[in-house]
């Protein structure tokens, strides 16, 4: 599992910092995405990965997960997701007025 | 627990809610709000520094949870100082933005509280993570201010500076998620004791999690290379807009005293003094490349924002020396530096508008209006700025240099701030003789440009004169205080500096008995 799961941020992470560095905004923006996925994943990983274990203190629990990562990456989601819905409206607003889509607004 | 450490949070945020359910209400209406709570937070942090200037260490427990498993806000003297520059600055920002920066968007106010409810928590939070979600609201308030007014540059300069800082959080959420893996906390205090026990193998990780974090701080406070972004977004916003995030670069400045001297300082024993190898050159390159690119700008906004990036430099130069007396003499120059930057910016936009139709450029132009009383303020902020005598910038400088004659580093400090400070005398020198001096007719001037030669502007009555030029004298006065009671400046950071050396009390204050190990 936890293979698994470095494969899966290493790849998101690559993605992310390749997209990110494209001259368009689009590619950006889901650059910016995917590095936020990954970050998201990671910070949930800090917690150790464990199965089946409870968060919360239950009577009958063999051992518990820890729950502060999940508040954090809670926390960070939230943020994640409004920045995603303010960097797209910026995008669009940037490829009205400049009249393109590159970061740059310069014509290729 | 004293309740007054989290009013200074609290009273920006509902003000801020406050003027968003308001928003049909009248203009004045919203001014007067937005201004009474901004004196408000000066009375507020006035009495935070009363409270915390015998040296105590105020902390105050959200929920009543006991740190480390619960929030803490801290104020010490730092924090408190922080506090009350950021008060002043926003108050003479505020009186300036009234003017009519304020209409061309609704929601100027809402968005000028929040960034002051961000700015406010990120000096006085005492947890790694809460220092993240306050950047976060600091920045997304920052990014609606920047855009605010519109038009195709500022939109440019926008998306480049909402990118690279989402990115810069996405960085600053690798460090803390790193950290927490390896030690299990994210309270500042609780870090310190756990960094200071760290055991070997994890010791590289620690140390690769702290110098991520000195990356997202440099990118917050624009330290070379990751500069890049400022001068074109502080040029291409609005003047107070500009004025008021002098004080965004600031709080990376803050968070790297405050990380390197409480969680990674001297008694951090594997991971101690990280930074220490970096933090000198770079604040000195970027000390360097500020100065240039303030002698090659072409346009007066560009100018003052690279003079931005070169008092990063200056000021970094003086916390990186890393002793008691460096930091004192960072602290008493931080307040300076604020001030006579966001005046700079004031005054170069009354400045600005006068000089139709060459404006921001630095090409000879026609002749403005009342050139003396402006040409005069500019001579002050000049002298500031470029830290001549008498004034404070040069005994920031001073302070500064007195502070290196005991390090090893002397020759360099020494020589690059002084030819630092030269290049930028010759700079704001020459910028001044071609604003004030080479003038000329405004048929010349348009014939350069593709522009009609549009109505004179009007000439302003005193009132109005007052409420453009005010501000900027009144940001200008709060230097000159600066200078005529140095003493006690000097005094407060001294003692703010020792106490930053001696993280020991802030411990034992936010984790009681538990933080003596």
């Amino acid at each position: 599992m936890e293979a698994l799961m470095t494969l899966i941020i290493g790849v998101l992470t690559a993605c992310g910092v390749y997209l990110t560095l494209r001259g368009r905004t689009f590619p950006v923006v889901l650059g910016l995405t995917f590095l936020s996925y990954a970050v998201n994943l990671f910070l949930f990983a800090m917690g150790r990965l464990v199965i089946g274990l409870p968060p919360v203190i239950a009577d009958n629990a063999a051992g518990y997960t820890d729950p502060l990562p999940q508040a954090l990456v809670l926390t960070a989601i939230v943020i994640g997701f409004g920045m995603t819905a303010f960097v797209i409206v910026l995008a669009l607003k940037a490829r009205v007025e400049l009249g393109n889509d590159h970061v740059d607004g310069i014509d290729k | 627990m004293n309740h007054l450490v989290i009013a200074p949070v609290l009273l920006p945020l509902l003000a801020g809610v406050l003027l968003l359910l308001l928003y049909q209400q009248s203009l004045l209406f919203r001014r007067i709000l937005s201004i009474a709570t901004v004196i408000a937070q000066i009375g507020l942090a006035i009495a935070l520094m009363v409270a915390v200037s015998s040296g105590d260490i105020l902390v105050y427990a959200l929920g009543n949870w006991p740190a480390p498993y619960g929030i803490v806000l801290v104020a010490d003297r730092l924090a408190a100082g922080m506090l009350l520059i950021t008060g002043l600055l926003s108050l003479c920002v505020l009186l300036y933005a009234i003017r009519d920066t304020d209409r061309a968007g609704r929601h100027f106010h809402v968005l000028f509280q929040l960034q002051l409810f961000g700015l406010n928590g990120a000096f006085l939070t005492g947890d790694l993570f809460n220092l993240f979600v306050f950047f976060e609201i600091l920045l997304l308030a920052s990014y609606g201010l920047l855009l605010h007014g519109g038009g195709r540059l500022r939109t440019r300069a926008g998306l480049h500076f909402v990118v690279i800082n989402l990115t810069g959080s996405t960085l600053f959420l690798f460090a803390v998620g790193t950290l927490y893996g390896i030690l299990g906390t994210l309270n500042m205090a609780d870090l310190a004791v756990r960094v200071a026990a760290t055991p070997p193998e994890n010791v590289s990780l620690v140390r690769a999690a702290g110098l991520l974090l000195f990356g997202v701080f440099a990118l917050k406070a624009a330290l070379l290379p990751l500069y890049l972004w400022l001068p074109a977004a502080y040029a291409h916003t609005s003047a107070p807009v500009a004025a008021l995030f002098v004080i965004m670069t600031k709080v990376g400045a803050y968070c790297i005293l405050r990380v390197y001297t409480l969680i990674f300082g001297d008694q951090a024993g594997p991971a101690a003094h990280l930074i220490e190898p970096w933090l000198l050159p770079l604040a000195l390159l970027t000390l360097i490349v500020g100065t240039l690119g303030a002698m090659g700008s072409t346009h007066l906004r560009q100018q003052v924002a690279y003079l931005v990036v070169a008092s990063i430099g200056s000021l970094l130069t003086a916390f990186g020396l890393n002793n008691s007396a460096g930091i004192a003499a960072g602290l008493y120059y931080l307040p300076h530096t604020t001030f006579s930057a966001a005046a700079f910016f004031l005054l170069a936009d009354a400045i600005i508008n006068r000089r139709h139709p060459v404006s921001d450029r630095l090409d000879p132009g026609p002749a403005m209006a009342m050139p003396r009383l402006l040409g005069g303020l500019f001579f002050i902020t000049a002298i500031l700025v470029a830290g001549l005598p008498p004034l404070s910038g040069f005994l920031g400088k001073f302070l500064m240099l007195r502070a290196t004659l005991t390090h090893p580093a002397l020759p360099w400090v020494m020589g690059i701030v002084l030819v630092a400070a030269l290049l930028s005398l010759m700079t704001l020198a020459r910028s001044g003789s071609l604003l004030f001096y080479q003038t000329q007719p405004v048929e010349v001037a348009a014939a350069h440009e593709d522009v009609h030669i549009s109505e004179p502007a009007p000439v302003l009555s005193v009132s109005a004169l007052a409420g453009e030029l005010a501000p900027a004298v009144a940001l200008l006065t709060l230097c000159l205080a600066l200078t005529f009671w140095a003493g006690p400046a000097t005094d407060f950071a001294h003692s703010t500096a020792e106490q930053l050396l001696q993280p020991s009390a802030y411990i034992h204050a936010v984790l009681g008995n538990g933080g003596n190990h």
